[in-house]
């Protein structure tokens, strides 16, 4: 037996020497193989007596086990050795930038609408919108500010012709809304305005959103209720919000809305010009001949509405500090929002 | 309107500060725009006596001066103003004097004589923009008192932007009631005294158009001295209502119209034939306006007129000829009373915004005329002496405005306000604001509103006076509880925000540029269509609306590159303009791209855009709605594009909806743009209306694909070879796509290479081999014979 013994030995050092998996395959089929050498002394079982093959072929059975458990796990471990090998080599720099990875972005006045629009949608108000070469009756007849009405001054107004012109506020819609829709309205007009003035604080066009609620038993306490948690929701913040009273020709009672300036928290600062108040909108009850106007009964419906500069409040919500930008399209403008 | 202070409080004593005065009016509606101090902070100035003035041994410019304060101690000053001379009363500020910006007075030489302090102009003291000479003060002014007291220049002087609703407002005596009002008290204005005539003289007034004027208060006063000087106190008034003084008699007539709101006129009498006649200018006629200009009248203007013609536009401006000058001795007076509706619009018209017509369009106290006629009397006669004819009012009553009749609902004011207001408050604020609340009853108050309240004619006024005083902030807040139906929009349309993100996130910027553009580039652009003109633009690259939106965001693009950009991609949406019988709008999305594929970085292709960047956009675009099938485009030529460059598209209709393309280099050139830019341009509406998906069954039987490679001329399009596949393909062709494109130079002259790839399916069942390859046997049989084609081996 101790050429079985000489066999797993000598079998033993070649599998632990071997380097590669061939090697290793070839010491098995050298071995263990059909013709293998320890496979042999199997076959020389015969020359044993009767009673003594059991005991021999048993021997050389386990040997073989011990050898093909060896193989195997020199296998195993030249493997993991091979895929750790792979792996080094397929080490790469992780801190590299992706690929391809710049994506544009929305101009922060459409940003600054769809928030102001969401906040009314999710409160149950329509979209409208309307053409922005208007008709004067429209933007102004309809709306209680008949030819030379002093009011006209406060819109440096853009002609087409004697009886067109540019809107100078998206109010026309809710003429539009109200001519075409019977109340209860509610709804609000975003859109382009123009108005004939252009320095640092005016350019020539600009943003409104101007919204519209009609329905009976409308008051001045759901205006209020409305805007103070609009601003408030807009500026993610429990801002001072203010009722100031105005003048307009289409609403009466109105009033201007101010927020206290969140730079100087009321002290005054150079943003709010001394004050401690920021105007951001212009609302009231809607005047009784705008109503008329549209055909609305006034006894029965009251409303109010309300209208905001889209381009101040985006000024103020990401502290841009000159008007312009928002027109110039300067590409390292626009990707800061 | 600029007020001071301390005028207001001679009106009306208020028990608060400024601070609190301002708050309170802003808080009732008469917004406060700007505070500042009457007079810039300076100390150690004096009144003071020129002695003598003798003229400097070293400068010809400068004169040495002896002046005296309190006592007759003569303090020696050089100065260099040219209306320094013995007997004047000047501003003089002491050695040991502070200057307004900080400046010290002290000793000092000039020119080797000694000179104890300093002579001031007004502009020096910051009291006038006036630098020519000294401050002149008249001659009762008491040498040694502080300037300061003197002028009493410790106050404030406060802005107020009034909304065009609050004309009343426009004078002391209309801001002392309203502070009344906020503050619960009462308030006088001092004045009130006649001025008996002395003489029978009277200048006659006839109203031809009583509906625009229908009363008229005027005056004779002769034989005045128009050079005596305005005094300090009126002069101080008027400068911090933000006036000039003139001379007398004008510096009067604007006293009167800041204290009591009534913008009068004074007419040199002299100069006067005939009569005044209010009346509406005549076609043809010309005015020649204080200050020289002439304007042409048109005949909705309401003029001041005498026999030899215009004199003045009513309420407006006075004329050049009949004002009054310095050799003015007799002058005739108006104070009248004009129709807000013939005054609005005609300042405007001939650009003369003037103190009067802000007042007079936006509505005097009709009752004021003759109240200011005697107001001005009194102060012109102590100034500039004179006698005084009778006061002659001329009017048409039944022309006269009527104070409005208006009834508040009890119900009506606690359901706008969603408060109930004790009937005593109510009835207390009525009256103090001047109304007068002629009746009470169940339903409501029955209220006459005063003559000065041109803005009071509804209940919803009314409702609005009342919750003002009240406190807008004091009412109560609530939320609207109205039902509505819930709606969605509809499916079918996609939504402008989702287009709008697809573009963010195929790395477009969203850009806004300005409607109206440069008419020159956007006839370079959309050369066949006119646009629509503003008449009044801003300027000239403003002046026409925009017919594409291609124009503005090439200006932007090149704004970009002119800033070391090189790389950049911008959209747009937004209405167009289309000129026509009825101006159509049309919402578009357009973009334009140029640079490099992708942005720097170690791993991105950095080749430049081309035409396929673009379209690929495109038709992501079209995909999002679903419409992609039933848009088509066709090789065709677009002025803003190159040639052979260019899609237009169309819908189903095969209506042209836009087009895609390299922007043509013409154009590149005349904006000086030096890489090639790629652009688009698509009718929104076209494209978000698009179909509800709808399932169809996905087959379990595999498709088969065959790849082909076939040669054909360079002329041939892949739209031709993809028809003749179509139409020669069986239906079970499910997918045709392109996976390689050659030309180069392995191949014959004017061939390239077009590789396909051939899908087969079908629903029913597994596809025979052979089935497949006589169908691709078909196609290429098909392309050779169609397209001349080649197949490759």
């Amino acid at each position: 037996m101790n050429e079985l013994e000489d066999l797993s030995e000598a079998a033993s050092q070649a599998i632990s020497n071997a380097e590669s998996l061939a090697v290793l395959d070839e010491i098995r089929v050298e071995f263990l193989g059909k013709k293998g050498k320890v496979t042999g002394l199997l076959k020389g079982l015969g020359k044993l007596p009767n009673e003594e093959r059991p005991k021999a072929g048993a021997v050389i059975n386990e040997a073989k086990e011990k050898l093909q458990a060896l193989i195997n796990e020199r296998k195993l471990s030249l493997e993991n050795a091979a895929l750790a090998a792979r792996m080094a080599e397929e080490r790469i720099d992780v801190t590299l930038p992706g690929r391809n990875s710049s994506v544009g972005g929305l101009h922060p006045i459409t940003r600054t609408m769809q928030r102001i629009e969401d906040f009314f949608i999710r409160a149950g108000y329509e979209v409208a919108t309307g053409p922005e070469i208007e008709d004067d009756y429209h933007n102004f007849e309809a709306l209680n500010i008949p030819a030379h009405h002093p009011a006209r001054a406060m819109h440096d107004t853009f002609y087409i012709d004697e009886k067109t012109v540019l809107r100078t506020h998206t109010s026309p819609v809710q003429i539009r809304t109200m001519e075409e829709q019977e109340p209860p309205i509610r709804v609000i007009c975003p859109g382009r305005v123009y108005r004939c003035d252009s320095d640092l604080t005016h350019t020539p066009m600009f943003h409104q959103v101007e919204g519209l609620v009609i329905d009976k038993d409308i008051s001045f306490a759901d205006l209020k209720g409305t805007m103070d948690q609009f601003l408030k929701a807009f500026f993610e913040a429990d801002l001072p919000v203010r009722f100031r009273p105005s003048y307009f020709p289409f609403t009466e009672p109105s009033a201007e809305i101010d927020i206290q300036c969140a730079k100087c928290a009321g002290e005054g600062c150079r943003i709010c010009s001394r004050t401690g108040w920021l105007e951001v909108a212009g609302c009231g009850m809607v005047h009784p001949n705008v109503f008329e106007s549209c055909g609305v009964d006034t006894e029965q419906y009251t409303g109010f509405a309300f209208g905001m500069g889209v381009e101040r409040l985006a000024m103020l919500r990401y502290g841009v500090t000159d008007l312009r930008m928002f027109f110039e399209n300067d590409v390292r403008f626009l990707e800061q929002f | 309107m600029k007020f001071s202070e301390a005028w207001l409080r001679e009106c009306v004593t208020l028990e608060t500060d400024t601070e609190e005065l301002i708050a309170r009016m802003t808080m009732a509606g008469l917004e406060v725009d700007g505070v500042e101090a009457a007079a810039p902070d300076f100390s150690g100035v004096v009144v003071a006596e020129i002695k003598s003035a003798e003229a400097h041994p070293e400068a010809d410019k400068l004169k040495v001066c002896q002046v005296s304060t309190e006592n007759d101690v003569l303090i020696q000053v050089v100065c260099g103003a040219p209306n320094a001379r013995p007997g004047l009363k000047v501003a003089f500020a002491r050695v040991g004097a502070k200057l307004p910006g900080g400046t010290d007075i002290g000793e000092a030489e000039l020119r080797g004589v000694a000179s104890f302090g300093m002579l001031c102009s007004g502009a020096e003291l910051g009291l006038s923009t006036d630098d020519s000479g000294l401050l002149e003060l008249p001659a009762d002014a008491t040498s040694g008192v502080s300037l300061r007291d003197y002028l009493a220049l410790n106050d404030t002087i406060i802005e107020v932007d009034l909304t065009p609703n609050r004309g009343d407002c426009l004078s002391m005596v209309g801001l002392a009631r309203e502070a009344a009002v906020l503050y619960e008290t009462t308030y006088s204005i001092v004045g009130n005294s006649l001025t008996p005539p002395s003489i029978e003289a009277t200048f006659p007034v006839t109203l031809s158009s009583p509906e625009a004027c229908p009363r008229y208060a005027g005056r004779v006063i002769k034989g005045i001295d128009i050079n005596q000087p305005s005094p300090s106190w009126l002069k101080e008034k008027l400068r911090r209502g933000g006036i000039r003084s003139i001379d007398a008699v004008v510096d009067v007539t604007n006293y009167v119209m800041l204290e009591l709101g009534q913008p009068m006129h004074a007419f040199d009498l002299d100069k006067l034939q005939g009569g005044i006649d209010v009346r509406f200018a005549k076609q043809g006629e010309t005015l020649t306006l204080i200050g020289g200009a002439d304007i042409e009248l048109d005949i909705e203007s309401l003029l001041i007129t005498d026999q030899s013609g215009p004199l003045a536009l009513a309420g407006i401006m006075g004329g050049a000829s009949s004002g009054v000058s310095t050799n003015t001795v007799n002058i005739f007076l108006e104070s009248a009373h004009f129709n807000p509706l013939n005054i609005a619009g005609k300042a405007r018209k001939y650009a003369l915004h003037t103190d009067s017509s802000h007042r007079f369009e936006r509505g005097v106290d009709p009752e004021l005329p003759l109240r200011a006629l005697e107001r001005a009397s009194e102060l012109l006669t102590a100034i500039v002496g004179g006698q005084a004819g009778p006061p002659i009012t001329t009017e048409e009553p039944s022309a006269m405005p009527g104070r409005a009749h208006i009834f508040l609902r009890k119900a009506r004011l606690s359901q706008q306000l969603r408060l109930s207001l004790d009937e005593g408050y109510v009835i207390n604020i009525l009256t103090r604001l001047g109304l007068d609340v002629e009746q009470t009853t169940e339903e409501g108050w029955q209220c006459l509103a005063p003559s000065w309240r041109f803005d009071l004619a509804i209940e919803a006024d009314l409702i609005e006076e009342i919750a003002r005083i009240y406190g807008y902030d004091n009412l109560p807040v609530a939320i609207p509880n109205i039902s509505l139906k819930t709606t969605l929009d509809k499916e079918t349309v996609t939504p402008l925000a989702r287009m709008k993100q697809l573009m963010t996130a195929r790395d477009y910027f969203e850009a806004i540029t300005y409607s109206f553009v440069d008419e020159e580039l956007q006839q370079l652009v959309i050369p066949d269509q006119p646009g629509v003109a503003v008449k009044n633009p801003i300027s000239a690259d403003m002046s026409v609306m925009r017919t594409s939106l291609i124009t503005g965001l090439l200006l932007a693009l090149k704004h970009n590159i002119n800033r070391q950009q090189s790389r950049i991609r911008l959209f747009e949406t937004g209405q167009r303009f289309i000129a026509g019988d009825a101006v159509i709008h049309q919402e578009v999305i357009a973009g334009v791209i140029t640079g490099d594929r992708s942005s720097e970085g170690w791993a991105n292709q950095n080749q430049a855009v081309d035409f396929y960047d673009i379209k690929g956009d495109v038709e992501a675009l079209l995909s999002l709605s679903g419409i992609a099938q039933g848009v088509t485009f066709e090789v065709g030529e677009h002025p803003a594009l190159q040639a052979g460059q260019s899609l237009i598209a169309f819908n189903n209709k095969y209506k042209s909806i836009g087009y895609i393309g390299k922007l043509h280099p013409n154009i590149g050139r005349f904006l000086d743009l030096n890489q090639s830019v790629y652009l688009f341009e698509l009718d929104l509406q076209a494209i978000t209306t698009g179909t509800l998906p709808a399932f169809w069954e996905i087959t379990r039987f595999p498709s088969a694909k065959r790849d082909i490679a076939v040669l054909v001329d360079q002329k041939v399009s892949f739209s031709e070879l993809r028809q003749v596949i179509e139409s020669s393909a069986p239906e079970h062709l499910t997918d045709l796509k392109v996976f390689d494109v050659y030309e180069g130079k392995h191949l014959e002259n004017n061939r390239k290479s077009i590789a396909l790839s051939l899908t087969f399916q079908l629903n029913s069942r597994t596809l025979a081999d052979d089935e497949v390859n006589s169908a691709v046997d078909k196609v290429v049989a098909a392309l050779e014979e169609q397209c001349s084609a080649q197949l490759r081996g």
